[in-house]
């Protein structure tokens, strides 16, 4: 990961951050940082200035794979057939109030 | 205005590109878009981005001359989240396929705009006031707006920057609010300060409408949802009671308020100072490259022991 020179732009690592504890990481942003540590300290100055988080994570950006928007409809069309999954899918009787 | 490039673009994505838009949808790195949007978007976030960077400058010529400890303290929170104002945008501009290196090379090179308010001169404690409570305050009206832009990214970045901005203008309004307040000699520097920044600070919202040949197109594709004079004059109507409530005047003696429709009226704008920044010949055009260029320059041996210290680290020193 680490560059040849300080000259030439450092790698991009996108930065997560947890708000609170209990709660999932987020997505905020990315850094530039020539090594993990120093991305962790470039994502904590940028993106928790104001105690925003309780955890980071920082993950380089080209290791990262993800669907694309031209994969949008084949690709979770799976899910679309399938209404039974969902509880609204079910009748329950008059007479039950609450269930 | 020189005329768009012409790219050919595939008449049945555009019309879904642009009904997504019309739908208030959000576009996001991945998604196809026009070649015309992603290059107004890399024009106007990596201008955005050199602003915030730039706008460090004028409020750190008051870092060391602060009155109080307390003020000290503010200033350099407020001036270092300008510089995390401008990495905010330009990772947002990243998205869209540029890198950052190259945009600050821009920048380094004079090839760059940023916003022409940075070209004015901070001559009195009273302007760290009048940027806070002027500047920052228009910039917050500009990027609330912009916190609805159709492109995902600058839209998250703008709602980050938002929150933080309104620290900006409290501090400021409370640093004319207690010149305002203070002896004849201190009410005398905030009215001159006011009297300084008033103008400018219209004129960052950029030219009339009719004179703004972007406009239509950025509204069109949903990255601004407002015009430049609705924002200039939202931005007087609010900020009219504030220089009333502390006994300040604009400098402005065709003001006036119209009855009908709620608005307080400027007189006109000196759109010749306006262009004459702009293009290079404002009072600190020169000053501010330089002052960047030389920063970057010491900053060299930041960037280089970074490297030597990654590289030792990875080979197991």
């Amino acid at each position: 990961m680490t560059p040849a020179s300080p000259e030439q732009p450092w790698p991009v690592w996108e930065v997560f951050i947890q708000p609170a504890a209990g709660d999932p990481h987020e997505h905020a942003g990315s850094v530039h940082a020539v090594d993990a540590e120093h991305a962790l300290q470039n994502a904590r100055d940028t993106y928790a200035r104001r105690n925003e988080g309780v955890s980071l994570w920082v993950v380089p950006a080209a290791a990262i794979t993800a669907s694309t928007p031209e994969d949008m409809g084949p690709f979770f069309d799976p899910a679309n057939d399938k209404a039974y999954r969902h509880p609204q899918f079910y009748k329950v009787p008059k007479g039950v109030k609450v269930f | 205005m020189p005329p768009s490039p012409a790219v050919a673009e595939d008449p049945v994505r555009l019309a879904e590109f642009e009904a997504r838009i019309a739908a208030d949808g959000s576009i996001e790195p991945k998604d196809w878009m026009p070649a015309r949007y992603r290059s107004q978007l890399v024009r106007m976030m990596s201008q955005h981005a050199h602003s915030e960077v730039v706008g460090m400058l004028p409020e750190g010529n008051w870092i060391t001359r602060a009155p109080s400890l307390r003020r000290k303290m503010i200033l350099l929170a407020k001036v270092q989240d300008e510089g995390g104002h401008g990495l905010y945008i330009y990772c947002g501009t990243e998205t869209l396929g540029v890198d950052r290196h190259d945009l600050v090379q821009q920048l380094l090179d004079g090839k760059a705009k940023y916003s022409s308010i940075f070209n004015y001169p901070t001559l009195t404690w009273a302007d760290i006031g009048a940027i806070g409570w002027l500047v920052d305050g228009a910039a917050i009206v500009n990027q609330t707006m912009l916190a609805k832009a159709s492109y995902g990214p600058y839209a998250r970045a703008m709602v980050r920057i938002c929150k933080e901005e309104n620290f900006h203008k409290r501090q400021g309004y409370e640093i004319m609010t207690t010149l305002a307040r203070g002896t004849p000699a201190q009410q005398a520097m905030a009215q001159e300060s006011l009297n300084r920044w008033w103008w400018p600070s219209l004129m960052m919202f950029g030219p009339h409408d009719a004179d703004s040949p972007n406009s239509d197109e950025l509204k069109r594709w949903g990255i601004k949802r407002k015009s430049n004079d609705e924002l200039r004059q939202r931005f007087v109507n609010l900020t009219i009671a504030q220089v009333k409530a502390i006994g300040l005047t604009v400098p402005d003696p065709d003001l006036a308020y119209d009855e009908a429709t709620g608005d307080w009226k400027t007189g006109p704008i000196d759109w010749d100072e306006f262009w004459r920044v702009v293009k290079g010949d404002g009072l600190c055009n020169k000053e501010r490259l330089d002052a960047r260029r030389a920063a970057h320059a010491e900053g060299a041996w930041v960037r280089e022991a970074a490297v030597a210290h990654a590289a030792r680290r990875a080979a197991g020193d």
